[in-house]
């Protein structure tokens, strides 16, 4: 079995966020980037399948800010090999540019599964999963939290409603998955494992093709959501903002004592 | 190239949800604009018209693929359905079904798709959607040109629809392609319902990323017993193994709606929000003040929870 799992570095959400000047983009200097949290889980149902079946595990990446950390730290995890999709990607691509890029490389790769992150944070043109399946006409299925092989040529895929509700799905390979959560919390690389895969140098880098295709969307502008529903900011010490919460929990009836 | 306005209908255990009512509700807004009808399109056994009101017609598609959800079958549905009308919009609700189904859909419609939209309105003969990007940190208004598009939409966005008499039912033949399917459901699996049911409870606890390592949650659980109020988590923790699913808040998780929710570091992305934003109360404790958390939350503070929290403790005693 071939894995191809396509990651992606997205802006580290805890800082904070400044427009450019025409305000229809972030400004990308100021950001520290990190990799997207599912396509860690999905690097990681990838290594699981590979360890309980045998697969070989290929990683995947557009040269946007720090991927070659992220690249080599899926190499030190037990990907089997990273490769790097260059060229004139600059700024913020969107979703299809990305997918044309992916699937016209894909084309040339054969593969079982291609395991993506169910979404990214910082993009709005769809999810990766749906789009790469259309785009290489296999079956695609999202929002999953388990896939194993099942008998000749096809995967059993556990996919999340609302509510707590799954179902058990059956789909036929080659297919593409969108990885909500692997099936257990995703594994570290220690340091000296990820300078070691450095030191091998092994990043395959491929000059990405297909990228011209834009989503057709025009970004008028960028903004934070109003202050309308803003929450009223609690002041004081924190001794103060505790006995404010008791209090509103005791005017409610809430607070036993 | 008709005007209609397409609204994928979602229902659980025979119910229209929430969303769907509301996306009907978009739709009669934007339908009002482009001059086009409101069509529902209902996939599976029963029309479900008498739950639709606000649509000026239920397409009603039948075929065994269909029930229970089957995405690979809705998806050639959709698709097809939307194509054949020549919808001007075709109307989704951020769920599973509309993650598998909204990018495919545009794909094989060749047309654009917003997801995570909260507003849509057409300006000038343009189509215009407001969607949140960067977990809610943002949102971003788009232009979306073309003869159609396919929007996403968050629950709780759009005002539902209201009155309106029960729609015609228009039954459409099946795609001839749910016949060579090579996506198969095998089996529903139902929640563990053993743990306790935070959806039940007046008073919830809840915390988030914030908290940092595992061994930090005692912290928590110690005011969540000290309050007599279980303790409840965004998803995150779920995924890394320090909760149980059975906490879980959110799209994916449960809906609960407490008289308060006390929230402690969790950032307030829309699927944690939709899960929770119905609560009477919320209190939020973020150390970040630009956290999406704070739009919904009715009181915040930005201590940092490592301190609020044992004060909280001290003195419920
Ligand atoms: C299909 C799908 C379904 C999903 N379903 C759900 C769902 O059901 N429920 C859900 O919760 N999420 C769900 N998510 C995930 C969701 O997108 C977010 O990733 C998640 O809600 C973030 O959890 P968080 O707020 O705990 O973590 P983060 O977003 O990482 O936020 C942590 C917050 O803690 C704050 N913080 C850090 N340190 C402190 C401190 N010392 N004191 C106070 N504050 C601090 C930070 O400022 C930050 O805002 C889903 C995602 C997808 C794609
Ligand atoms: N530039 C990219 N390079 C590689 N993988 C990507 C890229 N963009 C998106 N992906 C994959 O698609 C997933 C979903 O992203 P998105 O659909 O953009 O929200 C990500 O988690 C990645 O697995």
């Amino acid at each position: 079995m071939r894995i191809v799992v396509p990651i992606k570095q997205v802006p580290d959400l805890v800082e904070e966020l400044e427009l450019l000047p025409e305000g229809t983009d972030l400004d990308r200097d100021l950001l520290t980037f990190k990799l997207n949290e599912y396509d860690d889980h999905a690097v990681e149902e990838a290594l699981c399948l590979k360890e309980a079946a045998g697969a070989e595990v290929v990683v995947v990446g557009l040269d946007e800010p720090e991927i070659d950390q992220s690249l080599y730290t899926a190499l030190a995890k037990g990907a089997d090999r990273a490769v790097k999709l260059t060229g004139d990607l600059e700024g913020w691509i969107d979703t299809h540019r990305r997918v044309a890029a992916l699937a016209s490389w894909l084309a040339s790769e054969p593969f079982d599964l291609v395991l993506v992150g169910v979404q990214a944070v910082d993009d709005l043109d769809g999810q990766v999963p749906a789009l790469l399946g259309a785009r290489l006409g296999v079956p695609h299925v999202s929002v999953v939290t388990r896939v194993e092989p099942s008998g000749d040529g096809a995967a059993l895929v556990h996919q999340e409603y609302s509510g707590g509700l799954a179902a058990e799905l059956e789909v036929r390979l080659p297919a593409v998955v969108g990885v909500q959560a692997a099936r257990q919390a995703p594994r570290y690389a220690s340091i000296t494992r990820v300078r070691q895969a450095m030191q091998e140098g092994s990043i395959e880098e491929v000059a990405a093709t297909g990228a011209d295709e834009a989503a057709g969307l025009r970004v008028r502008r960028l903004f934070a959501p109003e202050a309308s529903g803003h929450a009223e900011m609690l002041e004081g010490n924190v001794g103060e903002v505790a006995e404010r919460i008791l209090e509103l929990l005791r005017t409610r009836g809430l607070l036993k004592a | 190239m008709a005007n209609d306005v397409l609204v994928v209908v979602e229902e659980q255990d025979g119910t229209v949800t929430d969303a769907t009512r509301e996306l009907l509700g978009a739709g009669r807004a934007l339908s009002g604009e482009l001059g086009g009808e409101v069509l529902a399109l209902r996939l599976g056994p029963g029309s479900l018209a008498e739950q639709l009101a606000g649509a000026d017609r239920v397409l009603h598609v039948e075929h065994p693929a269909l029930e229970p959800y089957n995405p690979e079958a809705w998806e050639v549905t959709v698709a097809e359905v939307a194509k054949e009308r020549g919808a001007r919009v075709v109307l989704m609700a951020t769920t599973t079904v509309g993650m598998d189904l909204g990018p495919a859909v545009a794909a094989r419609l060749g047309a654009p798709v917003v997801c995570y939209v909260v507003g849509a309105a057409v300006d000038g003969g343009q189509l215009v959607a407001t969607a949140k990007i960067y977990g809610g940190k943002l949102l971003a208004e788009v232009e979306v040109p073309g003869e159609a598009a396919v929007l996403v939409a968050i629950g709780g966005s759009f005002a539902p629809a209201s009155g309106g008499s029960v729609p015609e039912v228009e039954p459409v033949p099946a795609p001839a392609a749910l016949d060579g399917l090579r996506t198969a459901v095998r089996q529903r699996i139902e929640p563990d319902r053993s743990d306790v049911d935070i959806t039940a409870a007046d008073l919830l606890v809840a915390v988030g990323r914030g908290i940092g390592d595992r061994d930090n949650l005692e912290l928590v659980q110690e005011l969540a017993d000290a309050l007599g109020a279980p303790l409840a988590s965004s998803r995150p923790l779920v995924d890394q193994g320090w909760m149980p699913k059975s906490r879980q808040v959110g799209k994916s998780g449960l809906k609960v709606k407490p008289k308060a929710y006390l929230m402690f570091g969790i950032s307030g992305a829309p699927e944690h929000i939709e899960g929770m934003r119905d609560a009477e109360l919320i209190v939020a404790c973020n150390t970040d003040p630009n956290a999406p958390i704070f739009e919904v939350a009715h009181f915040g503070t930005t201590a940092d929870l490592f301190d609020l929290v044992p004060a909280l403790v001290e003195r419920v005693g």
